[in-house]
C-alpha cells in the first residue's frame, strides 16, 4: 500500500470473534438505523437475520407457484398427447386415464418447484458474483472459516466516517478496517 | 472413545462434534486431507479406476454384439440389469434420508454425514440409470422415452411404469444433485479462501459462485435448503414407490402385491444406510474424522438398519402370509418356489443377510462396535442384491406355462458388468473424497454448542 489508493471507499468491515458478539452488534446498527449494511459469517448463525431487521424470504411463494405450474403442465402434456395429439387406445384405458398420469405430474411438479428453489435462491441472492469489494480485505477470508464481519457501506444516507466507526467500535468490534470499492 | 459421551452445554444433550474443537479446526480438520494427496488414497483410485476399465470393455463388447451376451432367456427376459438397477437406486436412498428426511425431523447429527452420504445417492443413482440404458439395447434412441416432438408424431405411453420410472429417476438424480450442489456451495468458498495454489482458488472460485457467507444470502439459502429437503422427501419414497410399480403392476405372481411399495422404500433405505456404513467407517479412521462421525453417529445409524431390516423381514413374512391367505394357487406356487424352489440358495441368503444379521444391532455393544458394524454392512448390501435377484428371477423362470420354465444363470459378461459398476461408483467417490470436504463444514459449525449466540465460554449457560 505505498501508493494512496484513488478508489472510493465501499464502507467500514468490523470483525468480531464469536457469533454472541456478532449478534449484540448487528442489533445495535439495527437499532442505530442503517439501511446499506449487512453481515458475514462462517455459517447461518440462528436468528441473525432477525437481530438485523431482515424481512422474512419470499423464496416459498415461488418456488409453491413452480410447483403448481410443473404439477398442472404435466398433466396437461399428459392430457393433450394421449387425447388430442395421438389418441390410442393403450390395454383397453380410456384416453385420458388420470390415475395413471399422476406419478409423471408429481415429477414434474417436483422437479420444477426444486429448479425454483435453487435458481430462484441464487437469483434473489444476485449469486453467481465472483467479484465483491469485501474480498478486497485481506482478513475478509477467513469469514468462510471462524470469522464473522459486519460491513456498514458508505452509500448509506447515515454514514459517516467517523460517527460509523465508533458505532463499531462501541460494538466491540476485534478489528476495523476501510474498504475499498 | 469417552467413557461418557460428552454433553452440551445448553442443551444438555450428546455434542456432536466431541473433543471440543474450535470453528478453524474443524475447517483444518475436514479441509487438510483433500489438499494433500496420499498414496493410500492413489491404491484406491488406481483399482477402482481398473474396475471401470472393465466396464469399459463389457459394455463395448455389449454394443457390438448385443445384450445376448448376457445370461437372458426366454422366461427371464429381466436379469441382472434390473437387478442392478433397483439395487444401485435404493443404495441412493439413504443419502437422501440422512438430507433431506432427517433434516425435516432436525436430526441435527445428519450434519456430520450428509455430505458423503448425498454423494453417495448421486454416484448410485449415476450407476443405476447405466442398466436401463444399456438393457434398452439401443441406448441412442433412448430419447424416445422422453415427450420429445419427433418426425414419427408419436408420443411416450404415459401408462407405462417404466416410463414413470424414467421421470421418476431423472428427477431423483437432478434434484439430489441440486441439493447437494447447493449444500457445497459455502464449503467450496473455505476451500477457495484457503486455497494455496492459484488453480485451486480459480477452480473453487468459480463453484463456489462468489458466495460470501452475508446473512441476506444466508436467509434466501436456508429458506431454500429447508424447501429441497420437503421436495427431497416425498420425492425419494415416491422414487422406489415408482421403481416397485415396474414389479407391481404388472400381473406376473410374485410381483403383483400391494405392500412392494412400501417394502421397496425401506428395503431401499436399509440397503442405503448399509452402504453409508461400508463407506464412512473407513473414511472416519483414513480422514481422521472420529471426533465428527463419532461412535453414537454410528450407533443411530445400525438402529435405523435394524428398524427398516425389521421392516423388511415383516414384508418377507406378509407376503408368504397373505400368498397363503389369498387361496390364490399361483400366488401361493410362486412364494412356495421362491423359498424351496430352484432359486432358494438366494432366497435364503437374502433372508440370513437382511432379517438375520441385523438383528444383532439390538446388543450396544455391536451398535458401538465399528469392525462389527462394516461387517454386518457388508451382508446388508449382499442381502439387498440378492433381494432384488430373488423377486426379478424367482417370479419369471416359472411363470403361466410349465412348457415355458427356465433356469437362468449370469454369464461372466453380467458379473463384469456389475464388478464394473460399482468402478464406476468407488472412482466417482474416490474423486469426491479428493477434491471436496466430505462433512458439510459450515453446517457442523451451525450444530456446535458455540455457535448458538446464547452461548457465553464464561457464563453459566442460562443466559
Amino acid at each position: 500500500m505505498a501508493k494512496p489508493s484513488k478508489k472510493k471507499v465501499f464502507g467500514l468491515l468490523a470483525e468480531y470473534e464469536t457469533p454472541r458478539e456478532i449478534f449484540a452488534a448487528c442489533e445495535k446498527v439495527r437499532d442505530a438505523g442503517y439501511q446499506k449494511w449487512d453481515s458475514y459469517t462462517p455459517f447461518p448463525v440462528h436468528n441473525l437475520d432477525k437481530a438485523m431487521g431482515l424481512k422474512p424470504s419470499m423464496l416459498g411463494w415461488l418456488v409453491f407457484v413452480c410447483g403448481i405450474s410443473g404439477a398442472s403442465g404435466g398433466m396437461l402434456l399428459q392430457w393433450w398427447t394421449s387425447t388430442i395429439e395421438y389418441p390410442i387406445i393403450i390395454a383397453a384405458k380410456p384416453y385420458f386415464s388420470y390415475q395413471a398420469f399422476v406419478p409423471v405430474t408429481f415429477e414434474l411438479g417436483i422437479l420444477l418447484a426444486s429448479f425454483a428453489a435453487v435458481f430462484g435462491m441464487l437469483a434473489f441472492n444476485r449469486l453467481p458474483q465472483w467479484y465483491h469489494s469485501c474480498f478486497n480485505s485481506e482478513r475478509f477470508a477467513r469469514v468462510t472459516d471462524d470469522k464473522f464481519f459486519i460491513c456498514i457501506e458508505s452509500t448509506d444516507p447515515k454514514y459517516s466516517p467517523e460517527k460509523t466507526r465508533s458505532l463499531l467500535e462501541g460494538t466491540g468490534a476485534a478489528h476495523i478496517e476501510e474498504v475499498e470499492d | 472413545m469417552a467413557a461418557f459421551d460428552e454433553l452440551d452445554p445448553l442443551t444438555g444433550r450428546k455434542v456432536l462434534v466431541e473433543n471440543f474443537q474450535t470453528f478453524h479446526e474443524v475447517t483444518e480438520t475436514v479441509a487438510a486431507p483433500i489438499e494433500i494427496p496420499s498414496g493410500r488414497w492413489w491404491a484406491f483410485f488406481l483399482a477402482s479406476l481398473m474396475l471401470l476399465g472393465l466396464l469399459g470393455v463389457s459394455l463395448g463388447w455389449l454394443f457390438w454384439e448385443g445384450i445376448g451376451i448376457w445370461g437372458l432367456n426366454n422366461p427371464v427376459d429381466w436379469g441382472w440389469a434390473i437387478v442392478n438397477f433397483v439395487f444401485w437406486v435404493g443404495i441412493g436412498h439413504a443419502g437422501t434420508l440422512i438430507s433431506a428426511v432427517l433434516f425435516l425431523f432436525r436430526q441435527k447429527w445428519r450434519t456430520s454425514i450428509n455430505r458423503a452420504a448425498e454423494a453417495m445417492t448421486i454416484f448410485a443413482v449415476i450407476c443405476a440409470l447405466l442398466f436401463p440404458t444399456v438393457h434398452a439395447g439401443r441406448p441412442w434412441v433412448l430419447y424416445w422415452a422422453l415427450p420429445i416432438p419427433n418426425q414419427m408424431g408419436m408420443w411416450p405411453n404415459f401408462r407405462s411404469p417404466l416410463l414413470w420410472d424414467v421421470f421418476a429417476v431423472s428427477t431423483y438424480f437432478t434434484v439430489s444433485l441440486m441439493f447437494w450442489y447447493v449444500g457445497l456451495i459455502p464449503d467450496l468458498a473455505t476451500m477457495r479462501d484457503r486455497a494455496k495454489t492459484k488453480a485451486r482458488r480459480i477452480a473453487y472460485g468459480i463453484f463456489s459462485l462468489g458466495w460470501r457467507g452475508s446473512t441476506r444470502h444466508w436467509q434466501h439459502y436456508e429458506k431454500a435448503y429447508l424447501i429441497l429437503a420437503g421436495l427431497a422427501t416425498p420425492l425419494v419414497l415416491s422414487v422406489h414407490t415408482i421403481v416397485s410399480f415396474d414389479f407391481a403392476v404388472s400381473q406376473l405372481p410374485g410381483w403383483h402385491t400391494t405392500i412392494f411399495p412400501p417394502y421397496f422404500v425401506a428395503g431401499a433405505i436399509f440397503s442405503g444406510f448399509g452402504m453409508v456404513l461400508t463407506l464412512m467407517i473407513p473414511l472416519r479412521v483414513w480422514f481422521k474424522l472420529e471426533n465428527f462421525i463419532t461412535i453414537k453417529h454410528l450407533e443411530n445409524m445400525a438402529k435405523i438398519i435394524l428398524v427398516t431390516g425389521t421392516m423388511v423381514g415383516y414384508a418377507y413374512g406378509m407376503e408368504f402370509f397373505i400368498a397363503w391367505y389369498s387361496g390364490n394357487a399361483y400366488e401361493s406356487f410362486a412364494f412356495a418356489n421362491r423359498a424351496f424352489g430352484d432359486y432358494w440358495w438366494a432366497y435364503w441368503t437374502m433372508i440370513s443377510c437382511n432379517v438375520i444379521s441385523p438383528q444383532l444391532f439390538w446388543f450396544k455393544a455391536v451398535r458401538r462396535s465399528p469392525l462389527a458394524l462394516f461387517i454386518i454392512s457388508i451382508f446388508v448390501n449382499i442381502g439387498m442384491w440378492f433381494e432384488r435377484f430373488v423377486i426379478t428371477v424367482t417370479s419369471l423362470h416359472h411363470d403361466f406355462l410349465p412348457s415355458s420354465w427356465d433356469y437362468y444363470s449370469p454369464t461372466l459378461w453380467d458379473v463384469t458388468t456389475l464388478l464394473g459398476s460399482f468402478g464406476l461408483f468407488f472412482t466417482l467417490f474416490c474423486l469426491f473424497c479428493r477434491y471436496l470436504p466430505v462433512i458439510a463444514i459450515a453446517e457442523v459449525k451451525s450444530v456446535m454448542p458455540q455457535a448458538d449466540p446464547h452461548y457465553d465460554p464464561k457464563g453459566d449457560h442460562h443466559g
